[in-house]
């Protein structure tokens, strides 16, 4: 009897064992991974869209080397913690490559498990300048430039567009904010000429942000400068309207989209904030904006192109390795030039993009509308 | 040791004097502005406190769902402010209607809420209460952020910029204004309540002694009822003024706003009506005070602190009774 049970379960363990390839093999197993509920959502749920349309034209076109694309999607919430256990969920599902991590501080602690399962881990959205400057995260690749390219983009629009003398640095304590705010201050500090009058973190969710206003107000900060998400920017915008403060304010992309404007409504206006370049006169944007409007109903969102960039990269690299294996496909990885609707984009040593940047736009009639 | 805390307790007084003096010289404005914003969160924080520390005084529970309930009544004055907005009413006729079906959902809510989780848990031990009360809060938050959105909802102020108020405007808001004068009338009524009315009476006969007030003919089911509706309603007018003055509410505000209000409850001596008020009113007036002077990023340890601290010197809160716990 006992020696039964020891067949039985031989034969059951092999099964899995041997199943697992045979398995893999029909599909292609591209996970997505981001922020699809919680405040943030709105950015998880753009980027995962921008995936979703590629992965339809991917396997409208037969797929990555023959096989059909199979999508997997994780929500982290934003949340380092849950980040790591979605990554862990999505490799145990057999996931090849992923998409994602939406926010910068999710992506840092997921791409633990990715880099240990030897993933390529490309993201949309996440800025963090470590993620690709460390040299930490050797499998990490973006469809967006980095937190460096914008604070200096930031910093310098500040100074000689604006021509602000004092500046108040704000953020919300996170990866993302206050990484941001960092660079920004070296930056002023190294160009001269503009006053950090404050520099401070604040508690994201906090109930009223008045005495943070009140010190804004105190410090003569001709301009805001915020590192954090919109919506507590949209609480601090509101209370520095509402106290009669007279300051402009200005963020980066964590606060670019409609998100924004509809929260903080009339407030919102004339807030200024950096987003990745104005890519809508390319005629690959223009005619997946259109498949958005119609599947969906609205404007896509702020991470809707990048996302899909992000996976039609993975699909180019894939076909010039021939191969899904982490090696071939890293290496393939530097040499691609994609045709995206970004324009023709390729990434660097660091494994950030090359042919695409940041603008800065600001808040006119309830949208975002660029300025320079 | 009662010099060492003697002595502690002048030292803190002295560097905390020192501070105050210093800085009133230096921007008498500037300080004001602070007291005032303070004044207006302290406000907020008392009237969610007012029901931790009823509740409190007569069963000795930590209801925890009771920041939930403050979340609840924000909620209902959007959306009855915004389906009102669209039939395109008075806003005036709107901002009442708002305030009033707040109270009353809220009050609804605090009193299903006692009678599910709370009653049939009356004669267990504490403890079973308190997990049922943390369970409680769980469930209304996810309940709200399934039935409505997790996201940040825009909330249109009900109280209008008033133009005899613009002078005044970078001072304090007319919506800070409200709150505070608001608060104010709440705490009156609530003070007459529990001393002139038949029900008052009845609560504070309960709190000192259940069983006694059973046999004196209270009917103390009904009393505990009215407790949690009062409180409720409170917590009610405290959401929806928030909600006014920060212009956007979620389903997770009750959480830290019930979190501090608790601790304003317990700093005060949690089941004293007159201390859960000082305590808010310590603990805002503070938070604004140290954002103002040292640093935001450590609003909350600081929060926590005075907490410590205060607890150290007074084990039962500033206004809080000097006797031993039944058991």
């Amino acid at each position: 009897m006992k020696a039964f049970f020891k067949v039985v379960a031989v034969a059951v363990f092999s099964m899995v064992v041997f199943a697992a390839p045979g398995f893999a093999a029909d599909t292609v197993k591209v996970a997505n991974a981001g922020a699809l509920s919680g405040d943030l959502a709105p950015y998880g749920i753009s980027a995962l869209r921008g995936v979703e349309m590629a992965v339809e034209d991917i396997n409208a076109k037969g797929g990555i080397l023959g096989k059909k694309v199979e999508l997997l999607a994780g929500d982290d919430v934003c949340k380092p913690e849950v980040a790591v256990n979605v990554a862990t969920k999505l490799v145990s599902d057999g996931a090849q490559m992923v998409v994602g991590h939406v926010c910068s501080g999710a992506t840092i602690a997921a791409n633990k498990i990715y880099k240990d399962a030897n993933i390529i881990l490309i993201s949309s959205s996440a800025t963090n300048d470590d993620l690709t400057l460390s040299g930490e995260h050797p499998n990490f690749f973006r469809t967006i430039s980095n937190d460096g390219a914008q604070a200096d983009l930031m910093t310098d629009f500040a100074k000689n567009e604006l021509k602000v003398k004092k500046v108040a640095l704000i953020h919300d304590k996170g990866d993302y904010g206050k990484g941001q705010m960092e660079l920004a201050k070296a930056e002023f500090d190294k160009m001269g000429g503009v006053d950090i009058v404050l520099f401070e973190g604040v508690t994201t969710g906090a109930m009223d942000y008045t005495a943070i206003v009140q010190k804004i107000k105190r410090s003569d900060a001709e301009l805001v400068m915020w590192g954090g998400y919109h919506s507590d920017a949209s609480k601090i915008i509101q209370m520095l309207k509402k106290k009669r403060v007279d300051t402009l304010f200005m963020g980066a992309d964590g606060i670019y989209g409609d998100n924004l404007p509809n929260l903080a409504g009339k407030y919102a206006e004339g807030v200024y904030a950096t987003g990745p370049n104005d890519t809508s006169s390319n005629p690959m944007h223009q005619a997946l904006t259109k498949e958005h409007q119609k599947k969906y109903g609205e404007d896509p969102g702020t991470f809707f192109i990048t996302g899909y960039t992000a996976m039609q990269s993975l699909a180019t690299a894939a076909e010039k390795a021939g191969t899904v294996d982490y090696d071939a496909m890293r290496a393939a990885m530097f040499e691609i030039t994609v045709d995206s609707p970004m324009g023709q984009i390729g990434f660097d040593e660091k494994g950030d993009i090359v042919g695409a940047g940041f603008s800065v736009y600001r808040v006119m009639d309830g949208k975002y509308q660029q300025v320079n | 040791m009662r010099w060492i805390k003697i002595s502690l307790g002048l030292a803190v007084i002295g560097i905390i004097g020192f501070f105050t003096v210093r800085e009133l010289l230096m921007d008498p404005m500037y300080f004001f502005e602070l007291f005032l914003g303070g004044l207006t969160r302290g406000s907020i924080y008392a009237l969610i406190a007012l029901g931790y520390t009823m509740v409190y005084g007569i069963i000795q529970l930590i209801n925890f769902a009771h920041g939930e309930i403050y979340m609840i009544g924000a909620m209902t004055a959007l959306i009855v402010a915004s389906v009102l907005g669209m039939w395109g009413w008075n806003t005036a006729v709107i901002a009442i209607l708002a305030f009033v079906f707040a109270i009353v959902y809220s009050c609804a809510y605090g009193f299903t809420v006692e009678k599910i989780a709370y009653k049939p848990l009356r004669n267990a031990p504490r403890l079973s209460a308190l997990i049922s009360a943390i369970g409680m809060s769980l469930f209304l938050q996810n309940y709200v952020m399934l039935a409505q959105t997790p996201d940040y909802l825009p909330f249109k102020s009900l109280i209008p910029d008033f133009k005899f108020w613009e002078p005044f405007a970078h001072i304090i808001t007319s919506v800070e204004i409200t709150i505070i004068i608001t608060t104010v009338i709440v705490m009156i009524l609530l003070g007459l309540l529990i001393k002139f009315t038949r029900i008052g009476k009845a609560m504070r006969a309960t709190a000192q002694d259940k069983v006694m007030a059973a046999l004196l003919g209270i009917n103390v089911n009904n009393v505990i009822s009215a407790t949690f509706v009062v409180g409720s309603a409170t917590a009610a007018i405290g959401g929806v003024l928030i909600a006014c003055h920060v212009g956007q509410i979620n389903f997770y505000i009750g959480f830290l706003a019930g979190l501090k209000a608790f601790i304003a409850a317990v700093l005060g001596g949690i089941g004293s009506i007159p201390g859960a008020v000082l305590g808010s009113l310590v603990l805002g007036i503070s938070e604004s005070y140290f954002t103002g002077y040292f640093y935001s990023e450590y609003e909350d340890v600081f929060a926590f602190t005075i907490l410590v601290i205060i607890l150290i010197f007074r084990p039962s809160g500033i206004l809080g009774k000097h006797d031993t716990q039944k058991v």
